[in-house]
């Protein structure tokens, strides 16, 4: 069959069964859009900037475990969508990226709109392709859907020259890879799973420590499973949360920089870590050289590279963490008395998380956001409130916390909402953000209107960037340089764009905001005027132990 | 410690731009890079001699492999060896002290490449050892340029270090 690259392109995504696409046209890709005009098969989607068009693949791939696809024009097109792309490498995310680029004949004359996309993004991408030739397209589209999905995810870029798109080729979609340089391990070696079975039986005072890779992998039933065989209390990373729900006697919570106090003591004291899908990074462990300091480590994850990359390891385990688990488990038996447990459970009443209710706080407010919709998909952008999000929402589902955690990406929870909600259109989706994080993407209002994606966006507005402010405070004197933000009336904002407003500014108004919220049939914007001088406690201060631990009474009035 | 490590690669455009990018981006020091086809054209070989303790190596070896047009690594130092680089060194040369420098050349098993009025060029191949002998002893000459190849290694013996399939 001869068809065009552009239509190829469109084939491809068909076979790889793409049935969304965010992106935003431009010159050199109109052909392909051109192809998306007389097709049925994807529905695209338009985004008012590549940054969001990027986040919201993301945000569908992570609500939905599917492959997310974004688009976009050559030069600042592709360029915009490099901190999403960023993004999604970090939290090892399945995004495919396309981008238009300049003819074949122009690449590296500094052509009109040219970057070299595929230079730029080799850093944030688990691989890219330029592709110079029509009769590439169906391998390298197959390729890209493979190598982004499988092993450890990550996002991968592809990008067509105008000429490639106009070309006729030969189209024949290939069946398999050829990939010798590409071979992902998903079965842990066996050996070494006896020996971590053996180490396990030993321990008198295991910690289970959780992060995105047990997400990916679909092994909460594993973990769960896991934990309640051996009783070992589990804590989780942001990317981790869910995996095991909060209200599960053996969660702790999340650990590192603002975990619980119960949860940093515990692997403080641990004297054997498990580690499952959790890469040891420094917002994690604090300090290296304290961390765990008693410990033996295991560590189960798939990719080889992060094994030893941080931390010391013990017990080395590459693969798939669902089937590693899987193979543990029959090797395990609950050898332990209930000392360890009692211990855990002490500290947890001892310190629990906390906040003094005066004056409408956030932490209430996300406690009441969990109360009345406890099954919702809950996306962040980044700073205090994703804290917050973390903390006293009570995650119950593994795919249910989007959140930017390896990048840190501002910006982002707004357009990944808008993701999540297209991906798992029947739940409610709420995107938690600041006043600082949600305005660095707000133009996706106009998306979320447009194509009456109903997502709910609570605003903790206390008019800062606030955790840049409450470093300030801690560690710069309240010298608040460059954060106080200025005023914005979002209520009249989210008019302006076709979406429904509400402000609260007392506890009382916050329940009726939330139902308000989700009985109007539109976007919503609930602007929660907060108090502005919150801050996010227990804290590990960057660069300190574990169990060195800031809160509220360390602070200076 | 130094290490050099031998790396089969798919033969495609922008292989060598994805490596020498991984060393810098991730903080490794590369002493030296080469790279060339094997008897495999699809297939390139690029040796890297890195320095840094085990576990930054390990790292190394592992990044490597995580990209996806690297085929195998291999630390040729964990075992028996050869590496070699060529070296071409310009030196001041005039009719005073030619023959000597000749004669020194012939020692080191070097060549004469180019002889002009005032200068020569030497060709040398050795291990770093015997090329870094030779500079020393040409440096009383005085030493106008030199241009190195970058160290180039196989593993001693019949063992190969080959593409599983091709």
């Amino acid at each position: 069959m001869n068809l065009s690259g552009a239509k190829a392109v469109l084939k491809s995504l068909e076979h790889e069964h793409v049935d969304t696409i965010f992106g935003i046209p431009g010159g050199v890709i109109i052909p392909i859009y051109d192809e998306l005009y007389q097709q049925d098969a994807i529905t695209h989607y338009l985004m008012r900037h590549e940054q969001a068009a990027a986040h919201a693949a993301d945000g569908y791939a992570r609500a939905t475990g599917k492959v997310g696809v974004c688009m976009a024009t050559s030069g600042p097109g592709a360029t915009n969508l490099v901190t999403g792309i960023a993004t999604a490498y970090m939290d090892s995310v399945p995004i495919v990226a396309i981008t238009g680029q300049v003819t074949t004949d122009l690449i590296g004359n500094d052509a009109f709109q040219e970057a070299d996309i595929t230079g730029i993004t080799q850093p944030v991408t688990k691989h890219n392709y330029l592709i110079r030739d029509a009769s590439e397209i169906p391998q390298v589209i197959k390729e890209a859907f493979h190598i982004a999905s499988t092993g450890r995810p990550g996002p991968v870029l592809v990008d067509i020259p105008k000429d490639v798109q106009t070309a006729i080729t030969r189209f024949d979609y290939p069946k398999k890879v050829y990939l010798p340089g590409y071979q992902p391990t998903y079965e842990g070696h066996l050996g070494q799973i006896k020996r971590a079975a053996k180490a396990i039986l030993e321990a008198h005072r295991p910690v289970i420590y959780v992060g995105g890779g047990a997400k990916i992998s679909g092994a909460s039933e594993e973990v769960r499973a896991l934990a309640e065989a051996i009783l070992a209390p589990v804590t989780m990373t942001l990317m981790g949360m869910g995996v095991l729900p909060a209200e599960h006697p053996l969660s702790l919570g999340m650990l590192g920089m603002h975990g619980t106090r119960y949860a940093n003591y515990a692997v403080t004291e641990s004297d054997l870590i498990i580690a499952i899908g959790a890469r040891f990074d420094d917002r994690v462990t604090g300090k290296i050289a304290s961390f765990a300091p008693n410990a033996k480590i295991i560590h189960i994850d798939i990719d080889p590279a992060e094994i030893g990359k941080n931390v010391r390891v013990d017990i080395p385990i590459v693969g798939d963490v669902k089937r590693v688990l899987q193979k543990l488990m029959p090797m395990l038996k609950q050898t332990r008395t209930g000392e360890w447990m009692e211990k855990v459970e002490r500290w947890k009443r001892e310190y629990p998380l906390e906040f003094e209710e005066t004056g409408l706080k956030p932490q209430f407010v996300v406690r009441e956001i969990s109360k009345l919709c406890p099954d919702a998909v809950v996306c962040t952008e980044v700073g205090q409130h994703q804290m917050w999000a973390a903390q006293y929402f009570s995650h119950r589902h593994p795919r249910n916390f989007i959140s930017s955690g390896g990048l840190g990406t501002m910006g982002y929870g707004f357009p990944a909402s808008i993701g999540a909600k297209i991906g798992r259109p029947d739940e409610t989706v709420f995107d938690l953000a600041g006043d600082g994080s949600f305005t660095m993407n707000c133009q996706e209002l106009a998306t979320a209107v447009a194509y009456d994606v109903q997502v709910k966006v609570a605003i903790f507005n206390n008019g800062y960037l606030g955790m840049v402010r409450q470093w300030q405070e801690l560690f710069y004197d309240r010298r608040y340089s460059a954060t106080k933000l200025s005023e914005i009336n979002f209520v009249k904002l989210a008019d302006a764009f076709g979406a429904h407003g509400i402000r609260v500014d007392s506890p009382n108004e916050v329940a009726p905001a939330i139902k308000e919220a989700l009985a109007v049939p539109k976007p919503v914007i609930i602007d929660f005027r907060v108090e502005p001088e919150e801050c996010v406690w227990p804290m590990v201060p960057a660069g300190a132990a574990l169990n060195e631990i800031l809160d509220a009474k360390s602070r200076k009035v | 410690m130094r290490h050099t490590l031998s790396v089969l690669v798919q033969n495609k455009p922008g292989v060598l731009a994805r490596t020498a990018s991984l060393f810098s981006r991730r903080g490794y020091n590369i002493e030296s890079l080469t790279v060339g086809v094997t008897e495999n054209e699809n297939v390139s070989r690029m040796t890297i001699v890195v320095t840094g303790d085990d576990t930054v190596v390990e790292q190394v070896t592992k990044q490597l492999n995580k990209l996806i047009e690297v085929i195998k690594v291999s630390d040729l130092t964990k075992e028996s060896y050869v590496d070699r680089e060529l070296v071409l060194i310009k030196v001041t040369a005039d009719g005073s002290n030619r023959a000597e420098i000749i004669q020194l050349v012939d020692v080191f098993r070097a060549r004469i490449v180019d002889v002009a009025t005032k200068s020569l060029i030497v060709e040398v191949t050795g291990d770093e050892g015997k090329n870094a002998a030779l500079v020393a002893m040409l440096k009383q000459f005085g030493i106008k340029e030199i241009a190195r190849t970058g160290m180039l290694a196989l593993g001693r013996g019949p063992k190969v270090i080959q593409s599983d399939k091709d």
